[in-house]
Parts: structure tokens; sequence; C-alpha cells
């Protein structure tokens, strides 16, 4: 049907009876060569070929009895001052031009500024800092320019700030809307008067905008940082007092026994993270919380083996951890000659346990720590800036005492083979890291 | 259940003895320990040291294609005192080419002797007294019949021997339960001295210290651990020491090193 309106033939008197009767006849028609009727079924068929909607109806337009046409004919524009006539294409209905004004005359808005007379400047308006020129002309250039203050600033012939531009324009305006009212109850509601422009905090608060919008990317990530460390020792101070606990001998109060709120503290932190005496308080808390969250449910049990609490508890304290730091501590805990799985686990044996794990965790994170201080070193000693001597010989030491030269980055993660400790006392291999230790080290 | 009923004061700790008490009421109020250390306030918990596992004999001569082996499975009091004061029955869950795979033992020892050739996993399911806990604790033993090194042919005198140790933990025992345990002659009450009855009369005891296979059983001695324990976390701190001192000697410098101009805007 669109083929046929494409082409100019004429139309269909009624169509929808012509589709009816084509339709069968063109579904056995169509069916395809080669494969059965089935088949072609399957993979979606022949597409009806008569649309739900007539489309070559809605091309109509619908019948009207009025006689449209359009002319070219001149108009005026209220919001013109000039009285210029300008032509445009009017639909004009049986001879009939349309009435009105022009249609977009209504969007002319403009600013009341207010006018004073010069004997209100005198009475209420004179200013030690503004003579009555410069106000005059700052009130003409508001009118001009809609208090568009950015450009009345630039345009101002002396130079003035924006805030004194308009501390000046409100006051001015106040002060007639003030002097003009018949009694101050009528203009206390109007916001001039409600609330006056206050040039000390606006241009503190541009201050500060501008402040915010040059911040570095660096300080950037310090405040995001500080804003979490208030954010972790406000919720663990709200914790503590919630508890019913005495509190625990940590550098962050934590006597916890509410397991939901637990539950959000040891959610919430990783313990590497470059702050280092926030992160040492914040991070015994959280795996503070950790561990009451299980004790909590191990008290849940009526009954349990000494070897699952131990295993719940490694969990709870290595629930921050990858898993490559967790084969990290057990390789180190291999190094040390410590079975992995305590043979005999009392209840002392299995605590002492706990408390190797956590602190060989803290070893671990304590060494990444130091890995990232080197990397941000030498950064530091790769910048132009550097100046050679003291500052790159300061680099070293530490460089040569902890990792005995190993490069810094994340080399020392993937090494399998243990690092052998080469210590004076006679102890068997400690951690992963080989260490050439000097003499000043012990 | 306030501490107070068991008599106990608020100061003492325990400390640990290098030899296992049978079963230990441990007050909470121990800083050393962390794991007890949120619930100072609560109650006492009490442990059972238990050894449990296999001893398994060669038949030698009298062995067969389908029963080459002698063995035992058992759970015993770790020093070997009686458990029956605490389990009420063991249920030993066998390979199901057993007959009746289902083992259940009433009373002490609590063990069960079988003549096989294979190994599996034997399923050791714990119940204990109705006024001490309604739910079961469930053990797993894999039964070794062969020895570690395959030389030669496989002694009849030397069995193979698995045992592990463990600690049944009641967190929140009842009162009748403590006072109960209280007065057994195995428990050890911190701060009261040992109580020994003689009990050489009795014939129904179900300790283990006498028993058959008495000779091999493992000794469980948490001084060795616990040495080592100490060693390795000794170790472990000194390290920490050192790394924190290298990590303020390097936050020193790099202030003063820092070039004013570049890398920070102010």
């Amino acid at each position: 049907m669109d083929a046929k309106d494409i082409l100019g033939l004429p139309k269909n008197v009624h169509p929808l009876t012509q589709e009816k009767k084509s339709r069968p006849q063109k579904d056995s028609q169509r069916k395809p060569d080669g494969i059965s009727r089935e088949v072609y079924a399957l993979t979606g068929g022949v597409p009806p070929l008569m649309p739900s909607v007539d489309t070559s109806q809605l091309k109509k337009r619908p019948p009207t009895d009025e006689k449209v046409t359009w002319q070219w004919l001149p108009f005026t524009n209220s919001a013109r001052k000039d009285n210029l006539q300008l032509y445009h294409w009017v639909r004009v209905v049986n001879g009939v031009p349309p009435t009105g004004d022009y249609s977009f005359a209504k969007y002319n808005k403009s600013v009341d500024v207010v006018r004073y007379t010069d004997e209100e400047y005198e009475k209420f308006l004179t200013d030690p800092m503004w003579t009555k020129d410069e106000t005059d002309q700052l009130f003409d250039f508001c009118e001009r320019f809609d208090l568009r203050f950015i450009v009345i600033a630039d345009r101002f012939p002396s130079s003035r700030t924006v805030e004194e531009l308009k501390d000046r324009y409100y006051s001015v305006s106040r002060a007639i809307l003030v002097a003009r009212a018949p009694s101050p109850g009528d203009v206390s509601g109007n916001p001039l008067v409600k609330e006056p422009y206050n040039v000390s905090q606006e241009r503190e608060r541009k201050r500060a905008l501008s402040m915010v919008l040059s911040q570095t990317k660096q300080q950037e990530r310090k405040d995001a940082e500080v804003i979490a460390e208030a954010k972790r020792i406000t919720e663990s101070r709200m914790v503590a007092q919630s508890a019913d606990e005495p509190e625990l001998p940590v550098a962050s109060n934590s006597g916890l026994e509410n397991a939901e709120k637990a539950i959000v503290l040891g959610d919430n932190v990783s313990p590497s993270s470059n702050a280092q005496l926030p992160s040492a308080a914040v991070s015994p808390s959280t795996l503070i919380a950790d561990n009451a969250l299980t004790l909590a449910s191990l008290r849940m049990l009526r009954v349990y083996l000494r070897t699952y609490a131990l295993d719940q508890m490694i969990q709870a304290a290595s629930s921050s951890a990858g898993l490559r730091t967790i084969k990290r501590v057990e390789q180190t805990l291999q190094d040390l000659g410590v079975n992995l799985k305590p043979r005999v686990p009392t209840k002392a044996v299995c605590s002492e346990h706990l408390e190797l794990r956590k602190e060989i965790l803290t070893l671990l994170n304590l060494q990444k720590q130091l890995q990232y201080k080197e990397a941000e070193g030498s950064s530091f000693r790769d910048s132009p800036y550097e100046t050679p001597g003291t500052p790159k010989d300061r680099m070293f030491i530490p460089d040569s005492m902890s990792f005995g030269g190993e490069r810094v980055g994340k080399r020392d993660q993937k090494r399998k083979a243990p690092g052998r400790l080469t210590e004076a006392p006679s102890s068997p291999a400690q951690s992963k890291r080989p260490r050439k230790l000097k003499a000043s080290d012990l | 259940m306030s501490a107070r009923k068991i008599g106990e004061t608020q100061a003492d700790d325990l400390g640990s003895a290098p030899v296992l008490q049978p079963i230990r009421i441990t007050k909470s109020g121990e800083d050393n320990d962390k794991k007890s250390a949120n619930r100072r306030l609560k109650d006492a918990e009490i442990a059972v040291p238990i050894a449990y596992g296999t001893i398994a004999f060669y038949l030698g001569r009298k062995a067969s294609e389908s029963q080459s082996h002698k063995w035992t499975v058992y759970v015993r009091g770790a020093t070997n005192e009686d458990l029956g004061v605490v389990l009420k029955r063991v249920v030993f869950q066998l390979h199901p080419s057993f007959n009746n795979p289902t083992r259940v033992v009433e009373s002490a020892p609590f063990e069960l002797s079988e003549c096989g050739w294979g190994e599996f996993e034997i399923a050791i399911s714990l119940f204990f007294h109705s006024d001490i806990c309604d739910k079961q604790l469930d053990l797993y033993h894999h039964l070794k019949l062969y020895p570690e090194d395959e030389s030669g042919p496989q002694s009849i005198k030397k069995p193979v021997v698995v045992e592990t140790y463990n600690e049944i933990v009641f967190p929140d025992p009842s009162e009748s339960f403590i006072a109960r345990v209280q007065n057994h002659p195995a428990v050890v009450v911190p701060r009261l001295p040992a109580v020994t009855v003689e009990n050489a009369n009795e014939k129904e005891r179900g300790d283990t210290k006498d028993h058959p296979l008495a000779q091999w059983f493992m000794n469980f001695s948490e001084a060795d651990e616990l040495l080592k324990l100490a060693a390795a976390r000794q170790q472990v701190q000194a390290h920490i020491v050192k790394l924190r001192r290298q990590l303020s000697v390097m936050d020193g410098p790099p202030q003063l090193s820092k070039p004013p101009s570049g890398y920070e805007c102010t």
C-alpha cells in the first residue's frame, strides 16, 4: 500500500476490506521455495503485511469548513520603542487576519530598578564611599544591563568589585524602599528589607568557593581521607557510647557488645591507609569489632569445638585482607616454624596463635606502607626539582635496610620462595622479606 | 548465672598449666585472653579437652582379603578422664559397606572396634546430657590403616595411631551443669585445690587411664606450642618495631627535601 502511495497510484476506496480479502491469498502465495513452510515459520515466518494502523489515513488532515489562506502582512511589536514595521506570513481565516499584539512581545521583561530623585538622594542615600555621579551611573548600568553585575563591574569606569557594586545597589534600593513606605510594617515582608546584602559574607563565600575549585587532586584526596577518618572515629565513638561493656585498653575506645554496629564498623575500614596514626588507632578498633561479632555469634552456639572457634576468629581478623595477604601470613607462619593449625588447640594456644596471626598481618601492612613510602620517595628523587645530594642519601638508607636491594613495587608479593633472614640471633627464617641487616639494625 | 555462684573471685586468672586439666572452668575475666576479653562480665565457659582418633593393627598371618586390619575408633578425655560426665552417647558412622554402619555407644569408654581392609572417613557424633546441651557436635576422622613409610612388611606389634586433640567449649553453661561438673573429681576449679577421689574400687570406671590401648595414646602438651608461638610472636614484634622506626624516619626527611615550588599548589 505504501508502495502504491509512493508511486502515486490510485488508493483503494475501502482499504480495509480489500486487505482482508487479499491477506489469505498472499499468505499461501508467499510460501518460500527451498524450505518447508513449517521451517520457515520457525524463523519468524512471513511477517503480516497489514499494518495495525492504517498509515494512509494518518496523513489526512481533519476536514474543516474554514477557508485558510496565508498572507504576507505587516506587523508592529509593542516591545519596540521605535515603531518599526516589519512583514511576516499570517494565517488568515475566512479573510480575517489575527488580532492582538505580536506574540513574542510578552517576553520582553525587565527589572524594576529603583529610580530616586535628587532630593531623596540628599536625604537618605549619601555615602562617604560613593559620589552621586557614581551612584547614578551605577543605577543607569543596572537598568541597561538588567542587574548583571558582572557586566556592570566590567564596564564601570572606576574599578569597583562586584561585591561593592551589589552592596551599593542593594543598600540604596533598601533605603529608598523604606523611605517611601508609608509605614515600616508594609515593607517588612520585602526581601530587600528582610535579608540585607551582607558584603563580608559574600566575599567569604566566594573565596571559599574559589578555593574549593582550585584544589589540587592531592588536596582533594587528603580531604577525603580526613573526612573518612573523622567519620570512622565518630562512628566508633557512637558505638562505644551505646555499648554496655567497659572500655578495652586500646587507643580508640571500643568496648563493643552491639553486634550490628560492629558489623558496620567491621565493614568500613581497610587497614592500609597512608595516614599512620589514625589508621593505627582505627584498625585495632575494627579488628576488635570483628572479634566481638565473632564472639557474639560463637556464644549463640550452645557448643562448639575450639578449632572451630579459632577458625572463626582467624577469619574475622583477616576479613580485611585479600587472599594474597592471607597466603603470605601462612607462609610467614611456616617460616617461623609454627603449625598453621595448632596441634594442641587449648585456649591459651589458640589465643596466642590468633595474636600471632594478627601481628603478622600488622607486619605485612607495615611492609606495604614502607614500600609505598619508598615509591613516593623515589618519585621525588626523579622529579626535576630534586637537588642532588642530601635528599638522595636519605632515601637510600631505608631502601637497603628493609629490602636488601629489592626493587620497590609489586614484585615482592609474587615471590613464591620463602625469603630467608640472615639475622644475628640464630632463629629460623622469619618472614618473606630478604633482609641484609646491618649491625645497627639489631 | 553469675560467676559468683561458683565461688570465683574477680581478680584471678587461670595460669596455663603445663599439663592439661580434664575439664576447665575459665572465668572470662582474663586480660591476656583476647578471645574472652570482651566477655569479662559474662559467664564462665566450660571446656572439655578431648582426644579422638583411631588405632589400627595389622593382623599379619590372620589377615584375609576382606579383613586385613583390626582398628579401634574412640573419643577419650585428653588426660584419660571419664567423659561420661558430659557425654551421653557417641554415634560412630562407618562406611556403608559395614553391617549396621551406625554404631551407638551409650557409655564410657566411647569406642568402637572393627575389622576391615579399607580407609574411610568416620563421622563421630557427640551427644551430651540433656542438662548440658541438646545439640550434637560432629567430628570427622580419617581412618588410617597403613603406615607412612611403606618399607618392609607391616608390623603386627606397632599400630598406626592417628589422634586429634580438640576442646569442646560450652560458652554458656547452665547452673546445673556447672554444679554437677564442678564436683567431678576430674574437674579442676582454678581457685580451689584439685580434688582427687579414690575410685580404684569402682568397677564401672569410664576413664581410660588403664585402657588396654593406653600405651599408644598420644601425649598432648601445650607447652611446646606455647613456647614456639611465644618465640614467633617475639620475632614478629621485633620486626614491627623496626619497621615502625623506619617509617617514622622516612616521614621526617621527605618534608624537608620536598621542593617548595611545583608539587603542591596551596
